[in-house]
C-alpha cells in the first residue's frame, strides 16, 4: 500500500454578506481541515477582511496565491504549503 | 513550525458589549495563528453560567435595557454573530477558557452551575501570571 499518498484538493469559502471576524474565523477553520498542497478560495464582500485574511495568510506561514475584486466582491486564494 | 504567538485576555466585566469585544479580539488573534487564553472573573464569570453569556447589561446606555435592545437589534441587522457562535468558534478554533476558581468561591457558583461544555479549566492567579509572562498580548476586559 502506498503510505500518505493524498491527492491535493481545494475548498471554496462563501462569506458574502458576513461581518468581523466571520469571515476571517471561517477562514482560519478552513486552513485547520487542510493538508499540506490544498487550496482555498474564500468569496466575501466586507470591505476589511479583504485586507485582513492576507495578514492571517501571512502570520501563519502560507502562500497568498491571488486577491481579486469585482463589484465590491472580493476572492482570495490561499495554498497550504507541502511538507518539506 | 516554531512555538505560536500567545494572547492571553481577562474577561473581568460581565457586561454584554465588553464581553462581545473579548470574544471577537479572542476569535480575531486565533485566527491570525495565536494561541489564546481567556480567563473569566468576577463579573466576567457570571457570564459562564448556563444561559447568561449575552444576559449582560450594556456598558454604557443601557437604560434598564432598552438600550440593550436597540444594540442586538443593530448587530441583528449587521449581521454580526451571535455570541454563542462566537464562544463555539472559540472552542472549535483551540482557544482556552478558564474559570477563576476564588470568583467561584466568593460568589458561591458551583461547576454544575457554569458551562462546562465550553471550560478547558479552573485556575488561580499563578496559572494567568505564568502565562501572561509568556505572552505578546495581554489584555484585561
Amino acid at each position: 500500500m502506498e503510505e500518505g499518498v493524498k491527492m491535493a484538493s481545494s475548498k471554496k469559502i462563501d462569506v458574502l454578506g458576513e461581518t468581523c471576524p466571520v469571515p476571517l474565523v471561517e477562514t482560519r477553520k478552513a486552513i485547520r481541515k487542510c493538508s499540506p498542497g490544498d487550496i482555498i478560495e474564500v468569496v466575501g464582500n466586507h470591505p476589511e477582511s479583504k485586507k485582513e485574511i492576507p495578514m492571517a495568510v501571512e502570520e501563519l506561514g502560507l502562500e497568498l496565491l491571488d486577491v481579486k475584486e469585482k463589484n465590491d466582491q472580493w476572492r482570495i486564494k490561499i495554498k497550504i504549503p507541502e511538507d518539506d | 513550525m516554531g512555538e505560536n504567538e500567545k494572547a492571553t485576555i481577562i474577561v473581568h466585566s460581565g457586561e454584554f458589549d465588553k464581553v462581545y469585544s473579548a470574544l471577537i479580539v479572542g476569535n480575531g488573534a486565533l485566527s491570525m495563528g495565536m494561541d489564546v487564553s481567556m480567563y473569566f472573573t468576577f463579573w466576567g464569570l457570571e457570564r459562564l453560567k448556563k444561559n447568561e453569556l449575552d444576559k449582560g447589561p450594556l456598558s454604557r446606555m443601557n437604560f434598564l435595557g432598552l438600550g440593550k435592545w436597540i444594540m442586538k437589534r443593530k448587530l441583528k441587522r449587521s449581521n454580526v454573530r451571535e455570541m454563542d457562535a462566537l464562544i463555539d468558534d472559540f472552542n472549535e478554533l483551540g482557544g482556552k477558557i478558564l474559570a477563576c476558581d476564588m470568583t467561584m468561591d466568593i460568589m458561591g457558583v458551583d461547576k454544575e452551575d457554569l458551562r462546562e461544555d465550553v471550560i478547558t479549566d479552573y485556575c488561580a492567579v499563578g496559572t494567568y501570571v505564568k502565562e501572561a509572562k509568556e505572552s505578546d498580548v495581554t489584555l484585561f476586559i
